[in-house]
């Protein structure tokens, strides 16, 4: 018996059929196993490891290398904030610490209502708008100390089901790395990239 | 500069230029002929070994199915090229891998793309959809009879992915730990233990052009030894950061100053980082006239690497941006060679406890011994220790300590602390420590235990 609803079970079927080996589609499945309970838990890598054909030992070998399985109960918004060489260049450590003051989150830790999450990571690629924060993996550029604070209150008050970069970016953003130019609907329903294999991408923000 | 059109990134954009049209043409020749084609061009791929590309695809081996890994996970502090090529002109890169699937006899290509580039990820997955209901990807590409199937992964989180080795296993559904070279040339023993090409973004990209100008002409495109255009990322403390395409042999005076418009505030340069973080640093004292060709960097002891620069100024504190660069790859050592998984950590707390006011006189000779463990004699190209470059190429810094900003690491032992406190951002962040419940982070280890092996360590010294 599956612990995922029907419409997950099918995805995961779908997923493992686009592989040759069906191992290889645990990455994807535990993205999947945390779109249904909000991280990773030890029954979701259980079950990942059920349609994998692999032991738990062997699921959670591969959740624990990677950063973005988050094995511990983690916000609605995961705030990660980029400390690395040209984000701290350009002050990404005061906007972290800015973060970090406004929401009352030490980073690597979440709140106790389950709303935020604060970590700092490693480079995301865009050094060209540094500094650069990350809402559930949806991107901002060119985040002042302040800009930041607002992010923090926008997402305590206004709780947008969906984050999308687009949005956050006008909001709170300035320079870019380069022009994104194309709008783009699509955002993140929780804290796990918005991105599914097989065509079908993101949730789109309602108007 | 060109506009970037605002629909570059559809179908309908690509094909109004030409797109595609070397992606069928590809059909009627043989792999000996696009083989050929692609040594003739000079193409160096563009991950950051700037191996060359049509040499990489002459190795592969006849065993089938072959599969083609295109490596989007672009996780070198300072490249963000991928990013835009993947978002703005995802049809150029699946084009790429139309033509490097049929010279090499290849049936499906997965494209794994960086965990925390989902934006890329939708750009380019809405991308194979257009293609593949115009029928130039699925069964029968272009009314052939060759099926090609384009599949895209998410990775999870892990620089060390980029490693193509590692990024094969971490396909396959495993740790994304390197493999030992020999045997597991991805060539002969690659996804699934078969003949496998792992090829960058870029390198992908300008597949279509040299098919569409001829090898020839794009070899001629440069008037230095390295062919053909590259993507390079500028970022820091420079006046207009961003992706520029260039003609290899410029200066790196042109790079910083004429494109990058120089310093902002009108402040001096003092260091820049020419290939991304792996890469030894460069001063202007030195460097700032050389060419940037692989050749002319690698005589001057650095590299090219993924193309990306990063500028810092006179204001800027050389052993923060030491201790940034090593925490970075001591949070991205996947643990399996001890040189690295040890040798990373301890530079980062040795750095970390200079920048915060209890450095010992004896620190940089510590630093640049440890660094010694890990790259014997510091040498470049690095002396391997490990099963894969990322250790010994994080020693980089060290080397720019020790060469180049010694009276500033000695000052921060004299002073007690940063003279650049002020500037540099409040206390240093902890490593990065991010709701995966792993404890063995640098963070768990630094308390005092570690702190009075290292006094000892630094006490042995003396």
């Amino acid at each position: 018996m599956s612990r995922w609803s029907e419409g997950t079970q099918e995805r995961a079927r779908q997923i493992i059929a686009r592989y040759p080996e069906k191992r290889s589609a645990v990455m994807p499945l535990l993205y999947l196993a945390m779109s249904e309970e909000g991280y990773l838990t030890g029954d979701g890598m259980e079950e990942v490891g059920r349609w994998c054909e692999i032991t738990p030992a062997q699921v959670l070998s591969v959740a624990s290398f990677y950063t973005m399985y988050k094995r511990e109960r983690t916000g609605q918004y995961l705030v990660s904030c980029c400390t690395s060489i040209t984000c701290m260049l350009l002050g990404g450590d005061d906007v972290l610490h800015a973060v970090e003051d406004e929401s009352g989150v030490p980073h690597g830790e979440t709140d106790d209502d389950g709303l935020l999450s604060v970590e700092h990571v490693e480079c995301i690629g865009a050094c060209g708008g540094a500094p650069a924060v990350q809402v559930n993996y949806e991107l901002i550029e060119g985040v002042s100390p302040e800009k930041a604070r607002q992010l923090i209150r926008w997402l305590e008050s206004a709780r947008p089901e969906v984050v999308n970069s687009d949005e956050m970016q006008a909001l709170f953003g300035a320079r870019r790395s380069f022009d994104w130019a194309i709008s783009e609907v699509n955002g993140a329903t929780g804290p796990y990239p918005a991105f599914q294999p097989l065509g079908t991408v993101g949730s789109e923000v309602a108007d | 500069m060109v506009d970037h059109p605002s629909d570059s990134h559809t179908i309908a954009r690509y094909e109004s230029t030409g797109g595609y049209a070397q992606g069928r043409r590809a059909l009627g020749l043989t792999r000996d002929e696009l083989v050929e084609e692609i040594k003739t061009s000079g193409l160096l791929g563009r991950g950051g070994a700037a191996f060359p590309a049509g040499l990489k695809w002459s190795l592969l081996a006849p065993a089938r199915p072959a599969y083609l890994v295109v490596n989007a996970d672009e996780s070198e502090p300072g490249t963000f090229k991928d990013r835009q090529l993947l978002e703005r002109d995802p049809h150029q890169m699946i084009e790429g891998i139309i033509i490097t699937s049929i010279a090499n006899e290849v049936h499906t290509a997965f494209v794994y793309i960086r965990g925390e580039y989902p934006k890329s990820a939708r750009r380019v997955q809405a991308a194979l959809d257009e293609a593949y209901a115009k029928g130039y990807l699925g069964s029968g590409i272009f009314g052939s009879d060759y099926d090609l199937e384009a599949i895209v992964h998410l990775g999870g989180g892990a620089y060390i992915c980029g490693e193509e080795t590692a990024l094969i296993n971490s396909l396959e559904g495993k740790r994304g730990e390197p493999r030992l070279k020999p045997p597991y040339f991805p060539a002969a023993k690659g996804l699934y233990m078969m003949p496998t090409i792992v090829n960058n973004v870029e390198t992908l990209s300008n597949l279509p052009h040299i098919l569409a100008m001829g090898a020839g002409e794009f070899a001629g495109l440069t008037g230095s030894a390295d062919t053909g255009t590259f993507m390079m990322s500028l970022s820091g403390h420079v006046s207009r950061p961003g992706n520029y395409e260039l003609a290899h042999g410029i200066t790196w005076r042109e790079l910083i100053y004429d494109i990058g418009g120089g310093i902002p505030d009108a402040k001096k340069l003092k260091a820049w980082i020419p290939g991304g973080a792996s890469a030894p640093w460069f001063v202007p004292e030195e460097h700032l006239d050389l060419e940037i060709t692989k050749d002319a960097t690698a005589a001057a002891g650095s590299m090219l690497g993924s193309g990306a620069v990063i500028v810092m100024d006179e204001d800027t504190c050389m052993v923060r941006a030491a201790e940034r660069v090593i925490r970075f790859f001591a949070h991205e050592s996947c643990g399996q060679c001890t040189p690295c998984r040890e040798g990373t950590t301890w530079l980062e707390m040795i750095l970390r406890r200079i920048e915060e006011g209890q450095g010992r006189a004896v620190d940089l000779d510590l630093l640049v011994d440890v660094s010694d463990g890990i790259s014997i004699g510091l040498a470049w190209p690095p002396k391997m220790t490990t099963i894969c470059p990322l250790g010994p190429s994080a020693v980089s810094p060290i080397i720019a300590l020790r060469d180049y900003f010694r009276d500033e690491v000695d000052s921060h032992v004299s002073n007690g602390g940063c003279p650049f406190a002020v500037k540099s951002g409040g206390a240093i962040p902890q490593t990065p420590r991010s709701l995966d419940g792993q404890n063995s982070s640098v963070e768990g280890r630094s308390s005092d235990p570690i702190a009075s092996d290292l006094n000892r360590a630094a006490g042995e010294q003396e």
